[in-house]
Order: C-alpha cells, then structure tokens, then sequence
C-alpha cells in the first residue's frame, strides 16, 4: 500500500518535472489574426522558416473569421488570454489599442529600419513619435478582366474612362458576359472596389486625402463627388439581381468565366488564380483622359504588433524582427500573391499577375484609402457610412450629390479639422 | 404539543432551489445589473465615469444616435406585426388541422414543420440567402415554373422587401413552436367539451370559433408574449443574412444589430460599451414593459376553464 502510494508520487512528480522542463526550454509565440485564409501558408511555408533558424521559439497561429476578429480580441485583451503577437488592422483600431497600453511601442525593434515612413503611417501615432506594428503588406485596387473575352469581343485595355465605358457598352450590347461582376448586398464591395478603387484619380490621390483630413476640402467638393457619379454608371453594367449579390457571388461570377471585368483588389490573386481556368489581366483604374496621372489606391492593410502583456516579449521580437526582414518579405509575398510587401528592399515576385499590378507603384502615385486615416474616429462612423451610401448611389437610392451631402453633415457633426 | 406544532424550518426548499437560484443570479442577474450599470457610466480618458443619464440623452436626442434608433425601433416593430399576423395564424391552422382526426401522417407533419425551429440561425440564413439568389438560387427557377417568374426580385436586396423577407423567414423558422403549444392545448380539450357541442348542433368552423378557439386563447396569448420577447431580442437572422450593417440603407437594422454595432464596433467603428449598454438597457425596458402590458392587463382578463 505504502510502496504503491510512493510510486504513484514519484511518477506524478517525475512527469510533471518533466512537464516543467519542456515548457521552459520552449517559447510558444500565439498569433492572433483576422485572416484565416493564409492559415496554410503560416503552418507550411513562415512558420517552418522561422522555427529553422530559432530553435526554441514555437509558433502557433490561431486565427479568427474577419468579422469577428476585432470584437474577439478585445474581449481577449480585456480578459488577459490575448496570444503574444497581434495582427494589426490599420490605423485607428490599433492606435486605440496602443493608446489603452494593449500593444508594446516597436519604434527601436531592430528591422523597423526597413521601412519608409508611408509604410509605417498606417501604424505611427498622430505625431509620429512611436510606431506600434511591423508593416507586413498593402493592397492595391485595380480592375481584373477576363482575357479571352477581351480577344473574343477585339476589346483593347481601356486607359481612359471613355475607353473603359465603350468598352463595357460593347460587353453587353454582345450579351455573352456581364460587363461587370459587383453586386452592392454586402455594402462594402461598393465602397471599397467602387469609390476607393476610381476615386484617387479623381481626388488625386495624398493631395485630395490629405486636404480632406486637413478640412481644405469636402466631400461636397467636385472631386469627391464624380466617382459616385461615375459609379451611379455602373449600375447598367452589372449583373441581374445585383442588388442581392454577396461578394462571394461576384467572385464567382467572375471565375466562373460569366463576367468580363471585376473592380478587384489584389488580394483576390490568390483565390483567382486557382479558381479561374482563364487567363487573366488587370488594369489600373481608367484615368480622365489619356496622359493623365494615374493614382492607385495601394492601401497598407495589414502589420503585426506585440501584446504589451506578453509574457515572452524577448522571443516575441525576434518574430517580429524576423518579420521585418527581405526573407520574410519574399516568402509572404510570393504565397499571397496580391499582399505585397512594404519592405523598402524590392521583392521578386513570380505572378504574372501580381507583377502587372505592383508595377503601376511605377506609374502611378500611390494613396490609400480616404476614409481610414482620422476620418473615421467618430460618429457616425465615416467608413461604415461610406460602404452604405455607396451601395445606395449604385442601387439609385440616392444620387450622387444627396450621398455626398449626408456624408458630409455626419462628418461635420464630430470632425473639427485642426485650423 | 405547542412545540409539535411548529415546523421546523423548512431547509430543504433552500437547499433544492439554489443551484438554479446560484447559477441564474451568476449568469443572468448580474450580467443584467452591470449593464444597467455601465449605461450610466462613459468612458472619459480611458477613464470609467459617472455620468448620470447622459448616454441616454445622447441616444435620444443627437441626431447620429436617435435616427438609428428610432429606424431600429420602428423595423423591429414591423418585424414583431409580421410575426404576429403571419405566425401565429398559421400556427393556429396548422394546428388545428393537425388535431383533425381525419389527418393521416400527423406524426410525419409534426416532424417536419418542427425541424426549421431546431436549426441554427446560421444554416437558415446561409440556406435562405442561397434560395433567394438572384444568381444562383433555386426560388427564380421554381417560380419560373409555375409562370411567376416575372414577380421575382432581389428581395434581400431591396429596401423596401428586405425586413418583411426576412421576417417571412423568420416566420417559417418559428412556426413550429407556436402550432406545438396550440396543437397541446387542443389535445387537451375534453372530448365530453365537444361532443355536448355537436349535441347542440355546433359543428364545423362554428365549433372551432365557438368553442375551440376560447380554450386555447390563453396559449395563444403565451405565444404572443414568446414571440414579442424574442422578436425584440432578434439579432442572428438578420446578422447572418445581411451583416452588421443590416443593409440596404439600413433597412433590417433591428435593435440587436444596432446594439451589436455600437457595443463590439464595427470595420473601422471602434465599440462603445457604454453606448451598448444604454442600447441594451433600452431593449430591457421595451421588453419589461410589453411584458407587464401582457401580464396586468391582458393575462387577468382571459377567462381560463377548468375541466
């Protein structure tokens, strides 16, 4: 009995002992993310990469859906069970959580040097004193087409607006393709593949970005009103029943070969490219007549951060530093073809059409989305607001100009530009 | 003998009634006081302050709160009449035609009128936005067939049909429930009840208006009061079916979706607990109200009839 008694400790003990062991000669780093579609290429391509040159250092990514990221984590970061790494949405969001002492100040991690200050705005407190996030990629938009159905209907890649709509008027006086594949049920493929796709050329650009958040312009102003002009357009151009297609609806309209043209950001590479049996082009968004400058929408879209509460801060930045090298760049860029890098060291990339859209940086001058910098702190929320009337000014719900007005009077009420 | 009449005291009432007393205070008392709570408080430099009722005269008051408020309100009143004339109607026949005796399958009916009621709100919403694809959904087909095609529109993505579709889902999610507690109280009519009625030569629809329908009036009345707690209480439907911004142009925003935007944010929309907690506290009090409505003034005059 007594003999039975101390083994059954000793082997408690030892196991446990052992237990204790283990865990301390190896960190686990926990990932917290919104994008639950890369969780492949963590666990088979970054993951292995970065564990090859740590041994030690774990590496476990737990992402969440999109929509339930936000909410999710601030429930986690309030309770205290947060992972030690946090995928960073852009601005504000995360400036919130820097500002409540959620996020570690990152601004001497070594690596951050890898960055130009644009790249690091999206993650940089208002007066640039601290940057909290390592920029991990930016989205550009643009339009993607179907290729064939350009040859087969002797399109040419329009440049300019009126070579964009002829080009749309001759798909559907041919009626085999939808001109266009976008459906306005989800509100935000509206805002953000309409008005934020076209609207730089409009507005040109930081100029017109800058000015609004400086109050030297307004949403009333000329140039912020023509792309909702421009997109009351496209309501002829899309497909029956638009008004109920999701998102998902219009990706497949457009891989399924049923669509022609597809207001895309460039996250959608990935998903088209094994999806489509097609070959597949894209262009920039038309500008006003030809010779113009073209301005793109190359939105940083996504950094990651370290939980200021992390309990394995030291491991945590050699992540992160790990992040902020060429090395990571290359294997993020090359397995999310459409995530491109914000690493100022340039990155080789092997999509082809992945290349066609980072080659408009070239061309054209890069800008990110209106209404993400300070614009949308307040209520009513402009973004939100945004997706909202955009999808009202395709469905004829509002014209361009009531849409603009009320955007405008629910930015006034709370948004006092510094003068 | 003065000592034998006086019961000791009785432990085990106490002792059986906690659990349920213990975990209800943890899980629902509680929680219910600290929102009340926080919907007097609001965050000021990340600070947790008094403020008496001023989240409340934001609410209903500055114009960027009181419109979504009042466009909540008034969708989920519309929600709650659609449940009213369509659900517990058609509850009502189903049931009645269900206690025919005439009726073969009853059990098999039963079954599957049932089944929606037990699936999750996710299933119904992701299998009712398919139906009703414009793109891919089998309803332009099937209506198509019997020559109604023309009659089809993207219903949920249209303002002026989007609420009512929904409701109408909503409706065939939840009918079983109401035809199950009139189905049970039909059943339990005594057959002497109408067989005295058919004596006197009540029969057909007359005995179902005359006799029938006065028993189950106090289901009936249950039902209303299940149906108001829970149309108020709505959230997942119409989060599943059209997001959190309850499009087009807000027209499905009820007051779960307005609470679940102000309180967890939304996109770029940083959440206010403070805010949703007022919100809450509001839902609470319609809740509370159309209750007490029900129990002191409608409940007290239902004659009830004892067998």
């Amino acid at each position: 009995m007594k003999t039975k008694f101390l083994t059954a400790l000793l082997l408690g003990s030892s196991v446990l002992g052992f237990a204790g062991v283990a865990s301390a000669a190896d960190v686990t780093l926990n990932v917290e993310s919104w994008r639950n579609d890369d969780l492949a290429i963590w666990k088979d391509k970054l993951i292995p990469a970065f564990e090859a040159k740590n041994p030690g250092i774990k590496v476990v990514f737990g992402p969440s859906s999109p929509t339930e990221y936000d909410a999710a984590l601030g429930a986690k970061l309030a309770a205290g069970s947060a992972g030690d790494l946090i995928t960073c949405r852009p601005f504000d969001k995360s400036l919130e959580l820097y500002k409540k002492g959620n996020l570690a100040d990152l601004t001497k991690l070594s690596g951050m040097e890898n960055f130009s200050d644009v790249a690091k705005s999206a993650w940089t407190t208002d007066d640039g004193s601290a940057t909290f996030c390592v920029p991990m990629a930016s989205v550009i938009h643009g339009f993607i087409y179907n290729k064939e159905a350009f040859e087969k209907l002797g399109l040419k890649v329009p440049e300019t607006r009126d070579e964009f709509f002829a080009a749309l008027d001759k798909i559907k006086a041919d009626g085999t393709y939808i001109p266009m594949a976008m459906g306005t049920k989800d509100l935000w493929e509206a805002a953000t593949m309409g008005y934020q796709n076209i609207g730089p050329n409009y507005w040109k650009g930081e100029e017109g970005r800058l000015a609004l958040i400086k109050g030297e312009q307004k949403l009333t102003d000329k140039d912020w009103v023509e792309p909702y002009a421009e997109l009351a357009k496209w309501k002829s151009y899309l497909g029956d029943g638009f008004e109920a297609q999701t998102y998902p609806d219009s990706q497949n309209l457009f891989t399924l070969g049923r669509a022609a043209i597809y207001p895309a950001g460039s996250w959608e590479i990935g998903l088209f490219n094994t999806q489509a049996q097609f070959k597949m082009g894209a262009f920039p968004p038309p500008v006003g007549k030809a010779g113009d400058t073209c301005y793109i929408s190359d939105h940083t879209d996504i950094g990651i951060g370290l939980n200021a509460a992390s309990k394995n801060a030291d491991a945590a930045k050699t992540f992160l530093t790990w992040v902020a090298s060429p090395e990571f760049a290359t294997i993020y860029a090359n397995a999310l073809p459409g995530f491109f890098s914000l690493n100022s060291t340039a990155v080789k990339m092997e999509d082809p059409l992945a290349q066609e859209f980072v080659s408009w940086r070239e061309k054209c001058k890069p800008t990110i989305r209106s209404t993400y910098q300070v614009l949308s702190r307040g209520t009513p929320n402009l973004e939100n607001e945004t997706w909202v009337e955009s999808a009202n000014v395709i469905n004829g719900t509002d014209t361009p100009e009531v849409a603009a007005e009320k955007l405008q009077k629910g930015l006034d009420s709370w948004y006092k530009p510094a003068k | 003998m003065a000592a034998a009449s006086k019961r000791p005291f009785p432990w085990h009432i106490g002792v059986f009634l906690a659990p349920a007393v213990l975990v209800y205070t943890a899980i629902m008392i509680l929680p219910l006081f600290g929102t009340l709570q926080l919907s007097l408080f609001r965050s000021v430099e990340q600070v947790q302050t008094f403020v008496g009722f001023d989240n409340f005269r934001t609410l209903f008051t500055d114009p960027n709160w009181s419109f979504n408020f009042c466009n909540a309100l008034k969708n989920n009143v519309w929600f709650f009449i659609i449940h009213m004339v369509v659900q517990n109607p058609i509850g009502v026949m189903l049931a009645a035609l269900l206690s025919s005796p005439k009726l073969r399958f009853t059990a098999f009916y039963r079954t599957a009128i049932f089944i929606p009621t037990i699936l999750s709100f996710v299933i119904v919403g992701f299998a009712w936005k398919l139906i009703l694809s414009p793109i891919w959904g089998v309803a332009p087909n099937l209506m198509g067939l019997v020559g109604l095609k023309s009659f089809f529109t993207p219903w949920l993505g249209k303002e002026e049909y989007a609420l009512t579709a929904l409701s109408l889902i909503s409706v065939w999610q939840f009918v079983g429930i109401p035809m199950m507690l009139i189905y049970a109280a039909l059943l339990s009519i005594p057959d002497e009840v109408i067989e005295a009625a058919e004596c006197d030569g009540i029969t057909g629809w007359s005995q179902f208006w005359k006799i029938k329908l006065p028993l189950i009036l106090p289901a009936i009345g249950i039902i209303s009061i299940l149906t108001f707690v829970g149309n108020f209480n709505a959230f997942d439907l119409i989060y599943t079916a059209q997001g959190a911004l309850a499009g087009p142009n807000y027209s499905t925003d009820i007051l779960g979706t307005f609470l679940y935007r102000a309180f967890f944010g939304f996109q770029l929309q940083v959440g206010d607990p403070n805010m949703g907690a007022t919100i809450a506290t509001m839902m609470f009090l319609i809740i509370l109200v159309g209750v007490c409505f029900y129990l002191f003034l409608v409940q007290r005059r239902l004659r009830r009839y004892q067998f």
